[in-house]
């Protein structure tokens, strides 16, 4: 299942690292990233695949939140469904 | 792939507009739970709701999850209960509306609707007996909604039931005037009501539907009114085109969550109904787009032609979005659950009156409205009749939701929380109606040409 991982925040040092590691940890693959500083806001949008993922979608989520709370992140994970709903006919 | 853009506009809405879906409704047939014994009736109902709607919650929950998007409701409607209770020899319907409660209380849905009776045309025993239940059902329980129908465009509207609901609605407001007649907030009475509306207080399963369905309702005013604030100025085509293109986004989230609903619950998909439904939050107010449109105070002249726009606007933007659209499905208008209709009616710009006016154009009615607690039963009548007459001469769904509230008056505010919100209480017509209502009988049903 294909799914979009946001992280909006404060630029910092190792955030790429860090979300790619916890998602590797749980056995997820990335397919896409696309990265950008606006006015000091770092966000960035990743295409994974959770086929292989070992915790459940809403584990996933909660571990990337948990890391995102404490880097002062806003991290969300989504079914990819979501966005082609809203904005693909 | 998607675009950046794309993919923080839907968070953008997520986040900070408000957007979610309001309920996913599961409607229930209980016509097989007829039983002579009330309390053998009561039982089946219990029995059949928790089997059917057993994972209901949970997969709200999932769906949540794992799409992001809130899911603030999971509700029930079931069929009318003076259709079920038709065979019960008993007299009051109390311990089915308990039955009921139980089964919200296991389940922990948000409300059970379908208290209800039809009775536009005339009035069965078993519907009488489930009118004059409602003071005790709906003091003695919590979750549990009830509608009454007493109008249709095709029968007239029944003003017999019309006299009888002013008074019971009186009634339930003792009952539950200790919480500012709460009760009261739990009941609408209909014209033209519809069979597979997903929204409380009114939803109930029809009997032109299917066993079990899933329904649902989305919400997203807040995404509206930022929408439009990229349009300040603009004339009105360009206002109408921004709300149609919003709407088909809002409803298109709508229509997945329904389906991937339906899917893991191995439940039919009956339809989303495309509504604006305000909450009381700041920035979640369906009065605060009219004001965006340049009006200075929500209720001021143009509100109609406001609401009309953005009504029409939301239906023609949602039905492609859906592959099946219905309820009531439009801009919702309840004073006490929008921001901003509660701060319009503080104000002292909104008034009944412009209410009445608006719900011509809008999806429902006079919805939650707080009157004072010595409005005599026939003026509440004489509303019903009003907002009855407008829904049947112009074929669509009207409804009331008044709340008199016990002890208070006008400049005074009821408050019921969560969803409901708190509304000040709003001056009517102090001339008497009295025997205007006492005449009873029905109005007879309207000609469907010469429309003028």
């Amino acid at each position: 299942m294909k799914a979009i991982v946001t992280v909006i925040g404060k630029d910092q040092v190792g955030i790429i690292a860090g979300v790619c590691t916890l998602l590797a940890a749980q056995g997820v693959n990335v397919l896409d990233i696309s990265q950008t500083i606006m006015q000091d806001y770092f966000t960035m949008i990743m295409m994974v695949d959770t086929a292989a993922c070992r915790a459940s979608f809403e584990e996933l989520g909660g571990i990337l939140d948990a890391w995102g709370r404490e880097k002062a992140l806003s991290i969300r994970i989504q079914r990819e469904d979501i966005f082609e709903a809203m904005h693909r006919i | 792939m998607l675009s950046t853009n794309e993919i923080l506009q839907t968070i953008e809405m997520l986040d900070q507009q408000h957007l979610d879906i309001r309920t996913i409704t599961m409607g229930i047939s209980l016509l097989d739970c007829a039983d002579p014994d009330i309390h053998a009736c009561a039982e089946k109902i219990y029995q059949k709701i928790t089997r059917l709607a057993k994972h209901l919650v949970q997969t709200g929950r999932d769906i949540q999850s794992e799409f992001g998007i809130p899911i603030v409701n999971k509700r029930i409607s079931v069929t009318p209960i003076a259709l079920v209770a038709a065979a019960c020899q008993a007299e009051d319907y109390t311990p089915l509306a308990v039955a009921l409660e139980r089964a919200a209380g296991e389940l922990q849905v948000d409300f059970i609707g379908g208290f209800s009776a039809l009775v536009h045309k005339g009035m069965t025993p078993s519907d009488r007996r489930l009118i004059d239940s409602l003071p005790s059902a709906l003091a003695k329980t919590q979750h549990i909604c009830s509608s009454i129908n007493v109008a249709t465009t095709r029968a007239g509207i029944n003003m017999d039931a019309v006299a009888l609901m002013g008074q019971r609605i009186k009634e339930i407001a003792q009952a539950t005037a200790d919480a500012d007649s709460i009760g009261c907030a739990k009941l609408t009475v209909f014209a033209n009501a519809v069979e597979d509306n997903p929204f409380m207080a009114g939803a109930f399963h029809g009997t032109g539907e299917a066993e079990c369905v899933i329904n649902v309702g989305v919400s997203g005013p807040g995404v509206v009114y930022h929408a439009l604030q990229a349009a300040k100025g603009k004339p009105f085509d360009e206002v109408a085109e921004t709300i149609k293109k919003t709407a088909f986004r809002i409803t298109r989230m709508g229509q997945l969550v329904a389906q991937e609903a339906a899917r893991r619950l191995g439940v039919p998909f009956g339809v989303v109904d495309l509504s604006l439904a305000p909450t009381p939050a700041v920035g979640d107010s369906v009065a605060r787009i009219l004001e965006e449109m340049g009006l200075e105070v929500c209720g001021t002249h143009g509100t109609t032609a406001a609401l009309a726009l953005l009504n029409d606007a939301v239906k023609k933007g949602g039905v492609m979005a859906s592959s099946h659209v219905g309820g009531l499905s439009g801009a919702f208008i309840p004073v006490s659950e929008d921001e901003g209709m509660i701060a319009a009616a503080q104000a002292g710009a909104l008034c009944l009156d412009k209410l009445e006016a608006m719900t011509c154009v809008c999806s429902v009615g006079l919805d939650m409205i707080a009157i004072p607690g010595d409005t005599p039963a026939s003026t509440i009548s004489a509303i019903i009749a009003d907002e009855a007459a407008i829904g049947m001469i112009n074929n669509k769904t009207t409804a009331c939701r008044l709340i008199p509230v016990v002890g208070k008056g006008v400049g005074e505010e009821a408050v019921f929380g969560g969803l409901l919100g708190a509304a000040p209480i709003i001056p009517v017509h102090e001339y008497s109606s009295e025997a205007f209502v006492a005449r009873g009988g029905r109005i007879p049903a309207p000609l469907h040409s010469l429309r003028n």
